[in-house]
């Protein structure tokens, strides 16, 4: 369908009729041999058409020429100047192109504008509002079937990174497209940071107190984040929730991929969880890699399912805390690497009939009746793995564990850190580093006396000296940092 | 609109309600839906046993020999007329046995004959045609019997058997005279054109499915992209002016909808094509120099709904596929107003030519396969065929009765090839 150019000026040359030579490409393209007096004639009325047209603004000629002759077939011309004419034109071509009565006819046509190209709000709305409905029906088509509510179960307390870890997962639930019941289980009671985080997240939820407080070891907190999403199971074993319970802690990191490959699952569930076992110092990790580094490959930090060939469970793969061995971190503040414990419960899902009463409901045979560990006759000891009989039957998710959707990872802050009580500041803050820049002539009323000493000095250094008042401000930020550090570390 | 007075006729139009709203919830969950046109509901015919083809056995200047001199002919878009060829001496519809033959089908390669870049050089096709035309009518007798109208040729060229890539020259020649009576197999469909004879077959252009297989995205990717469009919209080589190339139809699309953040048009040529054309709802199909394009074809495997612009066209299998339930179609004049066109159609209707188009038959009837599936391109063209069978009584000549006129045409044909 490409036209080689030399073929079409070829074309254009051959073509003999008179007003076609008024077109400018070609008049530009060559000069007329011989000056005959019509051809002398049309370059005047060219001429003429040409200026009246600069005038005017748009193609004048093909007025003259409608006027003089006629065809059968309308055009409509628009101008891109702006101007806004619609002209009724006929194309510069023969007639007797075809004998049939085609109303298409073969040659220059207008490019046709409307005046105002630009897209008009509502068709844009209403085109938005075809867009969610064809992403709707796709999502009803090729989705998931039958979307089951997700039950998150989080077991958390109240310390400085609280607000860090709830924060995210607070977005991350409310970002699910599902149905979403929230249970939030807390050691140590409920309080109104964690009851302020639970209500701004616009979900189902259900807060409640756990009577321990939480320990200090990591051992220790294990245990308990144990016993509290137990107790979490036993809620929705009392209120009969349908969907599937996801064990999201608190300062572990979800995809939201997680969230849709977890409505595969039909009983038990196992999927990859990345571990991310860093303490933040590089020496401590880069001293790792060096004793690893004796012909054996680094393990992957992943923990899951592990499936043979054909895509059948075969093992379980756990993480290497062998290289960890001599720096684990044992309370809760130590700046050594956390480890995990051997399967987290966050890398499994269950569907929640399975913690039902009622035997109506059809329990396969591999999963253990849970209903005594409900009812706390039972102690869990080595994870969720002991729910089951047949650990070799639970259903692994994300291409056999293939696909990491969640991360664990455990952080917190110095024991005796101290975070503002629901991150509001009652009274204003101190200042460590007074502002150089702007003098602030109604401050020096308001402050205590103590610093308003600080304040009267600093500004009278300041303004004696001019260049070196850059200079001196840095000294003075100099003195004033390694302080604050010494104070903090 | 529950009527008042009796609880009978209350429950009964309620059971009716409610019977309605199942049948058309139950209809929504329906992925795809079938497809009949005018014809019926023939895309999954199988034509083995409706007719019986004959293959000339034609020396290899008119066909190996041409490809082997340009192995580009089989990439092109106009490599049906090869595949077509290979597909026949392989097809369970081949006899060797010419008197028994329905139709019968000679290999040319008209489009064969390539510039340096990849383009078909239309000038020596005619008198290829007529070569092999004379070939055939003194080789064998079936061509003097009925003077062709028993035989079909694949043209696939821009304006078919015109010969010619530019329209109106097309136009001026019209399909060779020698064709006149034969059936055509062509790409070319606009009504109340010259170059479309009124038993030809129409079909689409080739696109190489295996490309476009390698470039599929999971179908719940949701579509994203309003109104898709990647090609020229101004030809500065051959028109420069504008208004010549696809009438003024694609430089108005870009000129009024080029600040349409609705509109995801340009002349880049992206690798991801394909996969944007998945994620889009509708994506263009404006003419060019000829008003067929492979986007058509594009635009159906990919489940986009395609929006044509190229008045009086005939799209391919246009009996066996009903375009207009499937397509949007616009008219020339009306580009301007576009997006209120767009926007305006209702969603059902949206939602059931998405239906229309995921139905796998509809995407195979679109494709030329290697080897040939049922269902594709080719059986179509083979019960586009057999719908014509039985052959007129009328059209077989009485012995020494001449319609067609040898010498007819421009001279430069008559030259022997």
């Amino acid at each position: 369908m490409k036209l080689l150019s030399a073929f079409r000026s070829s074309y254009l040359n051959r073509r003999g009729s008179t007003f076609r030579s008024l077109d400018p490409s070609s008049f530009d393209g060559g000069l007329i041999p011989k000056p005959s007096p019509s051809s002398i004639f049309w370059l005047a009325i060219h001429c003429l058409c040409c200026l009246i047209s600069l005038i005017l603004g748009f193609r004048f000629s093909h007025l003259v020429l409608f006027f003089l002759f006629s065809t059968s077939v309308t055009n409509l011309y628009t101008t891109t100047a702006g101007v806004s004419q619609l002209l009724q034109l006929k194309p510069l071509e023969k007639a007797n192109v075809t004998a049939k009565s085609s109303r298409v006819v073969v040659g220059r046509h207008g490019i046709r504008i409307r005046p105002w190209p630009h897209p008009n709000p509502i068709e844009v709305m209403r085109a938005h509002q075809l867009l969610e409905r064809v992403q709707k029906e796709q999502k009803s088509l090729y989705g998931v079937r039958s979307p089951r509510a997700v039950i998150a179960v989080t077991p958390t307390y109240v310390r400085t990174f609280q607000a860090l870890h709830l924060t995210g997962v607070m977005h991350s639930l409310m970002l699910v497209p599902y149905d979403v019941v929230w249970i939030v289980v807390e050691a140590g009671g409920k309080s109104n940071e964690t009851a302020s985080f639970v209500g701004k997240s616009r979900l189902k939820t259900i807060h409640v107190g756990f009577d321990q407080k939480m320990p200090n070891t990591w051992e220790d907190r294990g245990k308990l984040e144990s016993k509290m999403r137990i107790q979490a199971l036993r809620i929705v074993r009392e209120e009969k929730l349908d969907g599937i319970v996801v064990f999201v802690d608190d300062s572990n990191m979800h995809s939201m991929e997680l969230f849709d490959e977890i409505q595969n699952v039909r009983w038990f569930g196992a999927l990859s969880v990345g571990i991310l076992a860093h303490s933040g110092n590089a020496d401590e990790l880069s001293s790792v890699l060096k004793t690893n580094q004796e012909g054996k490959p680094l393990s992957m930090p992943i923990q899951g399912p592990s499936c043979d060939s054909s895509g059948k469970l075969v093992g379980w793969h756990v993480f290497n805390t062998q290289p960890y061995a001599t720096k684990t971190a044992v309370y809760v503040d130590d700046k050594a690497a956390v480890m995990p414990s051997k399967m987290e419960w966050s890398g499994f899902v269950l569907n929640s009939r399975l913690l039902w009463k009622e035997s109506a409901v059809d329990r396969p045979a591999w999963v253990k009746d849970v209903n005594n560990l409900l009812d706390g006759n039972e102690e869990i000891e080595d994870g969720p793995l002991s729910m089951v009989k047949d650990p070799s039957m639970v259903e692994t998710l994300g291409s056999c564990g293939r696909n990491v959707l969640l991360w664990w990872l455990r952080v917190e802050a110095r024991a005796d850190s101290n975070f503002p009580p629901g991150w509001i500041i009652k009274s204003p803050l101190d200042i460590t580093v007074p502002s150089e820049r702007t003098p602030w002539p109604d401050s020096s009323s308001k402050l205590p006396v103590v610093t308003n000493e600080e304040k009267n000095n600093q500004p009278a250094t300041e303004k004696r000296s001019g260049k070196p008042r850059g200079s001196k401000s840095k000294n003075n930020r100099g003195t004033q940092e390694p302080k604050t550090t010494r104070s903090r570390k | 609109p529950a009527p008042p007075t009796m609880t009978n006729r209350s429950s009964l139009s309620a059971i009716l309600l409610f019977l309605f709203f199942s049948a058309s919830s139950a209809q929504h969950n329906v992925r795809t839906e079938r497809i009949s046109g005018s014809a019926g509901d023939v895309l999954e015919d199988n034509p083995v046993g409706k007719l019986k083809v004959y293959v000339y056995e034609l020396p290899s200047k008119y066909n190996k020999k041409l490809l082997q001199k340009d192995p580009r002919c089989l990439t092109h878009m106009f490599a049906a007329e090869i595949f077509m060829h290979r597909f026949l001496l392989s097809s369970p519809v081949r006899t060797l046995n010419p008197d028994e033959a329905d139709w019968f089908y000679s290999p040319i390669y008209p489009t064969c004959d390539l510039t340096p870049t990849g383009l078909p050089l239309p000038f020596k096709s005619p008198r290829m045609m007529r070569s092999a035309i004379q070939l055939i009518s003194s080789n064998w007798p079936y061509w003097n019997k009925t003077e062709g109208a028993d035989h079909f040729f694949v043209v696939p060229h821009d304006f078919g058997a015109c010969f010619h890539y530019q329209e109106e020259k097309a136009i001026e020649r019209g399909i060779l005279p020698l064709l006149k009576r034969a059936t055509l197999v062509q790409t070319f469909g606009q009504r109340n054109h010259v170059c479309l004879d009124q038993g030809s077959i129409t079909i689409p252009p080739f696109a190489p499915p295996q490309k476009m297989q390698a470039h599929l995205i999971p179908p719940d990717v949701p579509r994203s992209i309003f109104v898709y469009f990647r090609g020229l919209f101004y030809d500065v080589n051959n028109d420069p002016e504008g208004g010549y190339y696809a009438r003024g139809a694609r430089a108005a699309v870009w000129e009024n909808f080029k600040n349409n953040p609705l509109f995801d048009i340009s002349t880049d040529h992206p690798t991801t094509y394909y996969e944007d054309m998945q994620r889009s709802i509708f994506c263009l199909c404006p003419l060019g120099w000829a008003p067929w394009s492979p986007r058509l074809v594009e635009a159906v495997v990919f489940g986009c709904i395609p929006v044509i612009i190229a008045d009086d066209i005939v799209l391919p299998f246009a009996d066996a596929i009903p375009w207009e339930e499937i397509g949007v179609f616009v008219a020339e004049k009306d580009v301007p107003e576009l997006d209120t066109i767009l926007t305006s159609i209702p969603t059902e209707v949206i939602l059931r030519k998405q239906r229309l188009l995921a139905n796998p038959s509809m995407k195979q009837a679109m494709l030329f396969p290697q080897p040939a599936q049922p269902g594709d391109a080719f059986h179509q063209i083979l019960n586009g065929l057999a719908r014509k069978l039985p052959h007129d009584g009328s059209v077989y000549l009485k012995a020494g009765e001449k319609v067609l006129n040898w010498t007819a045409g421009p001279v430069g044909d008559l030259k022997p090839w």
